[in-house]
């Protein structure tokens, strides 16, 4: 039994082990920021599943380019921004949305998978595309990530107005001349970069864990939307971090720690969301009031 | 006194169809017009042209002195009544704030002064209990409170109300059209009202403007809704019944919108 806890948590050599993986930290907070900001958008334009869509064809594309020899970094862009793009500019409509990802989505794995299957060189470098990897962000990575968080983070600070306003309210939105059908490109260019990011360092079956589930539990305690957006940068941010700290020594893939942080504030922050509902002014037993109400008037 | 909103020769074809045409329409400050008639009739293409994302045919349309063009500032927009997804992080308040400077880039920062004109904005349409609560939680009437909100706050001269009425119960009808009334009143905003409810505006609309078939007449309540220009204009007979304060029009090709 201890065998098996010393497995998923050991903590010998800790101060030795922390200096090799300083470049993955940083990189994880910085994805946890960018991750955490750019979920709420995620959120707000009803786009998880799109999420998945593109990690899976962004998997493609970074075992693609493993196969071929060439910069896998640069493949995994590849394979987020067109799978973005397409499912951009294909789905404006929720339904059309989902069945072209729901198309994409497993072609692209697909993809991967073979690219993989034919791939000789470490399995270790295979596993990591699907399920993160912690040591493996070396210095030049580590610019790359940063410099990418940085242009992320730039551009959602000039839309980010009219991006909540198009996110939330499209029509009125449109009526005081935001430009939506250009936001909605842009964002999703930003979302493929970001997900690339991710898949760098969480792997692209769980990238959800960072460009969802972070703005998902904020959303259930508030809807106060700067105060959505800080819990959520600060929810990402947590699981990143704390998911390497605590992988740190262990043999297991960094994910399975990420998702269990992330997971466990979700489901804390629904239970506070519910007894919120009931004692704060903001529910106050409205909803049961609403539905007397509801079931008072002729349909 | 200048016009708000002049249109004038206006022609607007949609594919080949045309929608109406030779339109001409000149609203004062403080002035109530609504504009009804059928689905497809032209009315939503209408604002349309108003917001500039739609170019007429031909004619001109000029509001507070400039020609129609798109994010104009004179300009606020009700849209009709819809659900909001559920969890969506905005309160009331928020959603005002996006009609004040939501189509502006970069951040939002938090200052006084914006604070201040969104909680007068939200006092003087009477929804300050729920300035707080997220806007998913709010009943329709309350919603259409804090959306007229929303579109008062940056002061426009125009109100284009879009339907506003739609899936409310009646009692929210009425008290969110005497909330519009009262606004041009009191403001002098000059306010187009489009909606298929004809009895909620009659208390209050100076005039009319009907559209029907590529068809159009302007004039008071009683100019328009009577049933010889309304039959003229369908060229099937129709009968409007004035019953109390209410009216009642029968015989429209397309009955089931109006009530």
């Amino acid at each position: 039994m201890t065998g098996f806890w010393h497995q998923i948590f050991n903590f010998a050599d800790y101060r030795e082990l922390l200096a090799l993986v300083h470049n993955s930290l940083i990189a994880g907070a910085a994805l946890g920021v960018v991750g955490g900001l750019i979920s709420t958008f995620v959120m707000m334009r009803d786009l998880p599943f799109a999420v998945h869509g593109i990690s899976e064809l962004s998997f493609a594309g970074a075992s693609g380019a493993l196969l071929l020899g060439v910069n896998v970094v640069a493949g995994s862009l590849a394979g987020s921004l067109l799978a973005a793009l397409v499912i951009g500019a294909l789905g404006s409509r929720a339904r059309d949305r989902n069945s072209i990802i729901g198309v994409l989505m497993p072609f692209g794995l697909g993809l991967g998978v073979l690219f993989l299957a034919l791939y000789k060189g470490r399995s270790a470098n295979k596993f990591g595309l699907l399920t993160g990897q912690i040591v493996a962000v070396d210095t030049p990575q580590l610019t790359w990530l940063l410099g990418t968080s940085a242009l992320v983070l730039a551009a959602l600070v000039v839309i980010w107005r009219p991006l909540t306003f198009a996110s939330t309210d499209p029509e009125v939105a449109a009526a005081r001349g935001v430009p939506v059908g250009l936001l909605s490109p842009v964002f999703m260019i930003l979302l493929g970069l970001t997900v690339a990011m991710s898949v760098q360092i969480v792997g692209a079956l769980l990238v959800l864990s960072i460009i969802c589930t972070p703005a998902a539990a904020a959303m259930r305690v508030t809807a106060a939307p700067r105060l959505v957006t800080l819990l959520s940068v600060l929810f990402a941010v947590c699981s990143m971090v704390g998911g390497i700290l605590l992988a740190l020594g262990s043999s297991i893939p960094i994910s399975p720690y990420v998702t269990t942080i992330s997971f466990v504030i979700y489901l804390t922050c629904r239970v506070i969301g519910r007894a919120r509902r009931l004692d704060s002014p903001i529910g106050n037993g409205y909803h049961f009031r609403q539905r007397i109400r509801r079931i008072g008037q002729p349909a | 006194m200048t016009p708000i909103l002049a249109i004038d020769d206006a022609t607007l074809n949609y594919g080949s169809r045309r929608l109406w045409s030779h339109l001409d329409l000149t609203v004062r400050p403080g002035e109530f017009v609504a504009v009804l008639g059928a689905n497809g009739s032209g009315k939503t293409s209408l604002l349309r042209v108003l917001l500039g994302r739609q170019r007429l045919t031909s004619g001109t349309v000029t509001i507070a002195g400039r020609p129609a063009h798109r994010g104009s500032k004179d300009i606020g927009y009700v849209p009709q009544q819809r659900r909001i997804d559920t969890l969506t992080p905005l309160r009331a308040r928020d959603l005002v704030g996006l009609g004040l400077d939501g189509h502006r880039w970069g951040l939002n920062l938090p200052g006084g002064g914006r604070r201040r004109r969104i909680d007068a904005v939200l006092g003087k349409v009477g929804a300050d209990a729920y300035a707080d609560r997220p806007v998913w939680l709010l009943s329709g009437g309350e919603q259409q409170r804090v959306r007229i909100a929303q579109a008062l706050v940056a002061e426009p001269a125009l109100l284009l109300c879009d339907e506003p009425l739609l899936s409310l119960d009646p009692r929210s009808q009425q008290e969110v059209t005497a909330l519009v009334d009262e606004r041009r009143r009191a403001e002098g905003t000059a306010v187009l009202f489009v909606t298929h409810e004809i009895n909620p505006v009659l208390p209050y609309a100076d005039r009319v403007l009907w559209l029907a078939d590529g068809r159009f007449r302007i004039g008071t309540v009683d100019e328009v809704l009577t049933s010889e220009v309304l039959s003229e204009m369908y060229r099937t007979q129709v009968d409007v019944i004035r019953t109390g304060d209410r009216v009642l029009v029968a015989g429209l090709p397309d009955p089931a919108h109006f009530s």
